[in-house]
């Protein structure tokens, strides 16, 4: 969106992401979203008195998995006690990192080749959870609340952007990137809709080139569409005001998906007093250098460079293509991609069949292997199934397992397989020498003579494009 | 008073039982304890079973452990199984831990038979144990005198004849005061020597628990069985228990005490003369005494109270009305939590949580908190400065002997200087005892202090022993 | 350092939870003053060489596997709220979103 009379919105994002450690950040209660309320605690997440905090290793190893990939700094961290009273919050402070964090001055690269700094990412606890009885369900006209801490003390890693951000669209851009990048490192499963990742947005206006502006920042933001509609309401709310005259109070805001507006949560005063000071719980983390070169090892190829290797498969993508090749990467389907073109497939075929047969039954991919959608991709390429045959059969693997040839049999596609087809060729050409050199000579017709005889000897079952190309392959 | 070394030994022998030990115990116990108000909660149910599994592993011939039988009463700051556990606040009235403190498996599995809760100041802050919200406990030695705190009710349990043996928490001095005020051995250990998991919080970076008892010897027996890596506690030291028994009688011949200005000046007459003729008997018995001046120290106190009751307020957060404890309703939750933390804390508590908010908030972190972490710094290098001359400390533990009640407690600031010998060892992170060493006002007991740097507790224990033996309890 | 004032005093009452009666402000304005002042003999000193010790000792990466263990038996854990319900802990309403 473009704005009117030279507006400019500046954007900047805090992503909190759960990471997908089996215990929680500082005790040994599973981290697992959906148990039963109240059922994954114990005296630490509870915040009983008496007990303390032990840091989770992995949970360090995930935070710099996601640091080295967002191009980040490791540094020597400590943690600090964010003191608010609240009661999701167990222990009345959130155990965060503060002015140490363990990741920090960083860069992701949007797809269009726009950079967009990292200030941090750093390790935090996550709180409960409320449900709120009465009223309309909502906080707003609440009679009461209930509170389930399975979520407290899940481990996060906050990831700050700079102010780099200029328009509602990069901001989405920039969030589903740094999803991709999220998964990748196997740290997060990206889960919006179970709330592994949510953000937060500090969106202010300012004419081009001029000083910012005041800014809000919208809380809680959970999908991708909530994050771009909430900053385009927002900014031109911005706008508007300033534009009639008036200024902007620095605030938070909530976001309403079914108003599609922003309201006023708190306003920003000293009441804001967190009280930071170093959490005497927990001592210091200083990861060494050979734990730090380990994780750098092991971290599998970030989307920009799969996007980019892919690509580099084909000559001249076209824009389809390229959205393709973002689609195999956002859902994963490297594998697939990769696997067939490795198998002689042409690449623009195995990027579409993955972009969109594999992605449309993704849910069941461990129905379909890599060897399975080569084979199938392999029988569409020599021609022994049609293009909507190997459509057709790629579903049905996806649907219930199997190789293409029992599907194409199912679905009475049946023809040579194309190791016998070859053998049934190379037969007719020894018993046929004649006409075999004449067709080498270049007398087209003779195919048809071949076909002919192969088409006797299977009654019928082979397919002619199939026997031409195995003659054109021998000529 | 039997010790617990006889006991443990005599138990395993099969030459008394477990239970006929608890049994002797609970007499003292019921025949004192409504005067003294040590106990808030005896387990007898627990205790008696305990007892009774520890006579069934020496029936089948089994070392019951270094503490079997032995009974030991528990600063009710310590959690325990399913046992009341109220940090002396009407904030936790009723609370049942559901977990046990790493020190309480550790003296279960020892043999030892936790007895029950003693009363302490609120929250472990206070010097008097008046400000529980149970009452005051009285000194077993007179009873119209505080037995000082916070561990006050452990302290007095042990000189009572009650239990041989008690465990506390030192924060600022909250084992060695008491210690020295009802004339037992309190040993403050290195911080990270025994694990914190299960000691409810005061401050964090200051909390260390550790022994009471009759002698030096007990007192050295019970810190052995509680100390020791534990990784349910990060700030634990990563190694195991030290070797402490076997060197209490290792005298201090050869050693150089320091004899520290600064932990003598402004005590009475009777606790200063009590300090020289503890220096003279170390000489006596081989060491070396310097008098030396660590001017440093003098600074402990406004550090401590800045640092301990900004951790405290953090801390006791948690006290909000929501999962367990106390609740005063409220029409929304704020209100539910502000009703319910004004009600159920004490004056002390509330003061400490006031002035420790104020010092970690906006625009006064630096110059409180902040500065107040650096004179930690400078303490600490004091210390050091000193250790390179010398071994081993000497002072006072308290400025006087035990005080009466009400004498101090309604002026905060005389009440925190009765821990300005004690504080600079917790802000170091160190390791003190007190051992009694003469009498002083009234007959009563002086407490003399003995520091050392972090894991110098055999040492300690020794030089104590050696005053121990040179007061007349061999 | 400028002197504690009361509505210094009542605002800290506020963030940390705590309702205090006139008498109770007073009281505490003068008793806090009074620690204050004798806190004055470290702000006199030049400390600025100095780094912070937070923790007595320097431990570093002190870290647990993550392997879960057994969490508390709920019912355990409900028995000591003040008030749940549905397997919850219930609390009165909540005014406002978490900061
Ligand atoms: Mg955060
Ligand atoms: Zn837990």
């Amino acid at each position: 969106m473009t704005l009117a009379n030279g507006w400019e919105m500046v954007i900047g994002l805090e992503v909190h992401t759960e990471l997908l450690t089996k215990s929680k950040l500082f005790c040994a209660c599973e981290n697992h979203f959906g148990s039963e309320p109240n059922t994954n605690t114990c005296p630490v997440c509870l915040g009983l008195p008496g007990s303390l905090p032990v840091l989770n290793e992995v949970a360090v190893d995930m935070a710099m998995r996601i640091g080295i990939a967002l191009h980040c700094t490791i540094a020597p961290s400590t943690f600090h006690r964010k003191n608010y009273f609240y009661p999701d919050q167990s222990k009345d402070y959130q155990i965060s990192q503060y002015d140490l964090p363990i990741n920090s001055g960083g860069y992701l690269d949007l797809p269009d080749g726009t950079r967009i700094s990292i200030e941090r990412a750093h390790m935090e606890e996550d709180t409960g959870k409320s449900t709120h009885v009465g009223g309309s369900g909502r906080l707003a006209g609440a009679s009461s609340s209930l509170v389930d801490y399975n979520r407290c003390g899940v481990p996060l890693v906050e990831i700050v952007s700079g102010p780099d951000i200029r328009s509602a669209l990069q901001a989405r851009a920039y969030a589903a990137e740094l999803r991709g990048i999220l998964i990748a490192t196997g740290a997060s499963d990206g889960r919006l809709e179970e709330g592994s990742m949510r953000f937060d947005a500090n969106v202010s206006v300012r004419k081009a080139n001029e000083a910012f502006g005041t800014r809000c920042e919208i809380k809680n933001l959970n999908s991708l569409r909530s994050l771009q509609r909430a900053i385009d309401y927002e900014a031109l709310r911005q706008i508007e005001v300033l534009e009639a005259g008036g200024s902007i109070r620095q605030e938070t805001r909530h976001w309403d998906e079914n108003l599609g507006e922003t309201s006023t949560l708190r306003v920003k005063e000293d009441a804001d007093d967190y009280r930071y000071f170093r959490e005497p719980d927990l001592v210091d983390l200083a990861p060494s250098d050979a734990w730090q070169v380990a994780v750098r090892e092991a971290l599998p190829p970030m989307p920009a460079a799969r996007r980019t290797g892919l690509l580099a498969h084909i000559p001249e993508p076209t824009g389809p293509e390229r959205d393709a090749v973002d689609v195999v990467v956002d859902l994963d389907l490297d594998d697939y991609a990769l696997g067939a073109i490795a198998g002689g497939i042409a690449p623009a075929l195995a990027i579409a069949r993955a972009s969109n047969e594999v992605a449309a039954g993704i849910e069941n991919r461990a129905n379909l292997s890599v060897d399975a959608f080569t084979a199938t991709l392999t029988m569409e390429q020599s021609g022994a199934l049609s293009a909507t045959q190997a459509k057709t059969v790629l579903g049905d693997i996806l649907e219930s397992g199997g190789s293409p040839e029992e599907k194409a049999a199912q679905r009475g596609y049946e023809q040579l397989s194309l190791d016998s087809l070859a053998t049934t060729v190379a037969t007719f050409i020894e018993q046929n020498p004649d006409e075999w050199n004449r067709y080498r000579e270049g007398d087209e017709k003779l195919a048809q003579f071949f076909i002919g005889l192969v088409m006797k000897a299977t009654k019928g079952q082979a397919n002619g494009k199939a026997v031409i190309a195995e003659l054109q392959r021998r000529r | 008073m039997t010790t617990a070394l006889s006991i443990a030994r005599d138990v395993n022998a099969g030459e008394r039982s477990a239970s006929s030990v608890l049994a002797a115990s609970l007499a003292i116990v019921a025949a004192r304890n409504e005067e003294l108000n040590v106990f808030l909660h005896v387990d007898y149910e627990g205790a008696t079973a305990m007892a009774a599994a520890v006579d069934e592993r020496v029936a089948q011939g089994l070392n019951a452990g270094p503490l079997a039988g032995v009974p030991i009463a528990i600063k009710d700051n310590m959690c325990q199984t399913g046992i009341p556990t109220t940090c002396s606040s009407r904030i936790l009235d009723g609370w049942r831990p559901p977990y046990n403190a790493t020190v309480i498996d550790r003296l279960i599995a020892a043999g030892a038979v936790p007895v029950g809760k003693t009363n302490l100041d609120e929250f472990a802050m206070g010097s008097s144990t008046e400000t529980s919200a149970f009452g005051p406990t009285r000194n077993p030695l007179d009873p119209t005198r505080v037995p000082g705190g916070s561990s006050g009710g452990s302290a007095a349990a042990v000189a009572a004849g009650m239990t041989p043996l008690s465990l506390g928490s030192d924060t600022g001095g909250s084992i060695r005061q008491p210690a020295a005020l009802c004339g037992v051995v309190g040993m403050k250990p290195t911080y990270g020597l025994v694990s914190r998991y299960g000691l409810i919080a005061f401050a964090s970076s200051l909390d260390q628990i550790g022994p009471f008892a009759a002698t030096v010897t007990d007192s050295a027996l019970l810190l052995e069985v509680i100390a020791g890596h534990d990784p349910r506690d990060t700030t634990s030291l990563p190694e195991p228990s030290p070797v402490l028994v076997a060197h209490v009688n290792d005298g201090v011949a050869g050693k150089r005490i320091g004899l520290v200005r600064e932990l003598v000046e402004g005590a009475d007459e009777d606790v200063v003369n009590a300090v020289n003729s503890a220096a003279e008997a170390l000489r006596a018995a081989g060491a070396t005494i310097v008098e030396l001046s660590i001017p440093e120290l003098r600074l402990g106190l406004s550090a401590y109270y800045l640092i301990a009751p900004a951790e405290a307020s953090s801390n006791l957060a948690r006290y909000d009305g929501v999962r367990f404890g106390l609740r005063v309703n409220g029409d929304d939750v704020t209100a539910m939590m502000e009703a319910t933390r004004t009600a159920g804390f004490g004056a002390e508590v509330k003061r400490r949580i006031m002035l420790g908010t104020y010092a970690l908030s906006a625009g006064y972190f630096d110059a409180y908190y902040g500065q107040a972490l650096k004179v930690r710094t400078l303490m600490i290098d004091a210390f050091r400065r000193a250790y390179d001359h010398v071994d081993l400390l000497l002072g006072a533990t308290t400025p006087s002997v035990a005080f009466a009640f009400g004498a101090k407690s309604h002026d905060p600031m005389a009440m925190y200087l009765s821990d300005v010998f004690t504080i600079p060892t917790n802000l170091a992170g160190e390791a003190a005892i007190s051992v009694p060493f003469a009498t002083g006002e009234a007959g009563l007991p002086i407490g003399v202090q003995i520091l050392g740097p972090g894991r110098s507790e055999a040492q300690l224990f020794a030089a104590a022993r050696v005053l121990e033996i040179a007061d007349g309890r061999p | 350092m400028a002197e504690l004032t009361r509505s210094e005093v009542a605002h800290v009452a506020k963030l940390a939870r705590l309702t205090l009666s006139d008498e109770e402000l007073d009281l505490f304005t003068v008793q806090l003053g009074k620690i204050l002042i004798h806190a004055q003999d470290m702000s006199a000193l030049d400390l600025s060489e100095l780094l912070p010790t937070a923790h007595p000792f320097g431990l570093v990466n002190v870290l647990r596997a993550d392997e879960v263990r057994p969490s508390l038996d709920r019912d355990v854990v409900l028995a000591e709220a003040p008030d749940a319900h549905e397997g919850r802990f219930a609390v009165p309403r909540i005014l406002g979103e978490a900061p």
